[in-house]
């Protein structure tokens, strides 16, 4: 891999981390994640949408009018968050009504009009998929890593198997409901920013 | 009396952003001063009051299965509903347009004090949340779509302001490096949300 194509992959996943650094897309990152299943399904739409309307748009850059490329992307945006959406409500249902009206709300997305005006408007395809996947990936990361805090401690449970023994529940152990009420899912965010950021000091605001 | 119980639940109980999270990204990025706030929540509660009952329209007339009957009897097993989103973002979007100009030409100073907001509303989510929200929920009028739209918009107002005046005074405040300025924000925003769950439960 060349040095550009590892910047455009690798930089999302941490430094400039799409969820906490970057703060885009936060709407969607926290409602989806009081399960790990439902967190991972959203990941993989999102790598997907975003990732292919990199491409497209990086494709067809030069041919938009500056004046309107803003309805250009909403319109490749839609039409993908569309496909997507009736491919999981044909697959697997029962995700797609947990996730409820957040498949749809990839449109307004941020993280989406960000890279698309940030990063596909002035590159290559082949850099603006890899700079698509990694924001996806960086983005689901911090879906996982909340979604797993919330359902192990909310739930006792991982996709869904539980993983808390019953003798501890005997023992007089009990889950967190706290953890499954949306407050929380900023909490969590926040303590990983704090983790994040006193590893990373060039990242703390002053 | 139902229309009213709507209203105050969508303010205080399902609240956007305490609730569903919806405009987070703009209500971080803008939160700093009090003014630009509140500006920026008039603006959102502006757009929301106009484009539900729009929407809702569109969704009973033309989206809905069957909806398209009103044309002739042949096209009663038409469905359109796979249309929804972009036929949503697209009307959003003009609308959005729209009330941009009407602003520019007929109240010069709202326009300038709004500034870069209102074209940006077109991508908060705020607003095509609150209109899928509306879909899912089958609202049986057009006045309870508006009425859940105004009340969401206030809810939203109410969020941005509170969150903007705490961080105007936190700026005194001493807190720990990594979690100035985005982490602290997140922290005092669940707070507020846990806060704002003490009305669950309240009918009228």
């Amino acid at each position: 891999m060349s040095k550009a194509s590892k910047i455009a992959f690798l930089n999302p996943l941490s430094k400039e981390n799409p969820v906490i650094v970057q703060v885009l897309g936060i709407c969607s990152a926290l409602a989806v994640t009081t399960k790990l299943e439902p967190a991972f399904v959203m990941t993989l739409s999102v790598v997907a949408v975003l990732a292919l309307s990199n491409v497209i748009i990086s494709l067809i850059r030069k041919t938009i009018p500056t004046s309107i490329r803003i309805i250009v992307q909403l319109v490749v945006v839609a039409a993908l968050v569309v496909m997507v959406d009736q491919v999981l409500k044909a697959y697997n249902y029962e995700v797609s009504k947990q996730l409820s009206v957040f498949i749809g709300l990839i449109i307004t997305n941020c993280i989406l009009m960000g890279r698309l005006e940030a990063f596909a408007l002035n590159n290559g395809p082949w850099l603006s998929f890899l700079d698509g996947v990694g924001n996806g990936l960086g983005y689901g990361m911090i879906l996982v890593i909340v979604a797993f805090f919330r359902e192990l401690l909310g739930s006792g449970t991982l996709f869904g198997y539980q993983v808390v023994p019953d003798s501890w529940y005997e023992m007089g152990y009990m889950n967190n409901g706290m953890m499954i009420l949306p407050p929380m899912a900023l909490i969590t965010v926040a303590c990983i920013i704090w983790v994040h950021r006193s590893r990373n000091k060039e990242l703390q605001e002053k | 009396m139902e229309d009213l119980n709507l209203f105050i639940r969508s303010i205080f109980i399902d609240n956007m952003i305490f609730a569903y999270f919806l405009g987070m990204c703009s209500f971080l990025a803008v939160s700093k001063n009090v003014k630009t706030s509140f500006g920026l929540g008039i603006a959102v509660l502006f757009v929301l009051i106009v484009s539900l009952p729009i929407t809702w329209a569109l969704n009973e007339y033309v989206l809905q299965p069957g909806a398209l009957s009103w044309l002739g009897p042949e096209y009663a097993s038409t469905d359109l509903s796979f249309l929804g989103l972009i036929m949503f973002i697209a009307v959003i979007a003009a609308l959005v347009q729209i009330i941009e100009m009407v602003v520019e030409k007929y109240a010069p100073s709202l326009y300038n004090s709004l500034g870069i907001f209102l074209p940006l509303i077109a991508v908060n989510c705020a607003i095509l949340g609150a209109v899928l929200f509306m879909q899912q929920r089958d609202f049986d009028s057009a006045w309870t779509a508006t009425v859940y739209g105004a009340g969401s918009g206030i809810g939203w107002l109410l969020a941005i302001t509170c969150i903007a005046a705490i961080r105007e005074k936190l700026e005194y405040s001493d807190v720990p490096a990594p979690l100035k300025g985005i982490g602290i924000t997140f922290i005092i925003t669940g707070l507020m949300g846990i806060a704002f769950m003490s009305f669950l439960g309240i009918k009228l």
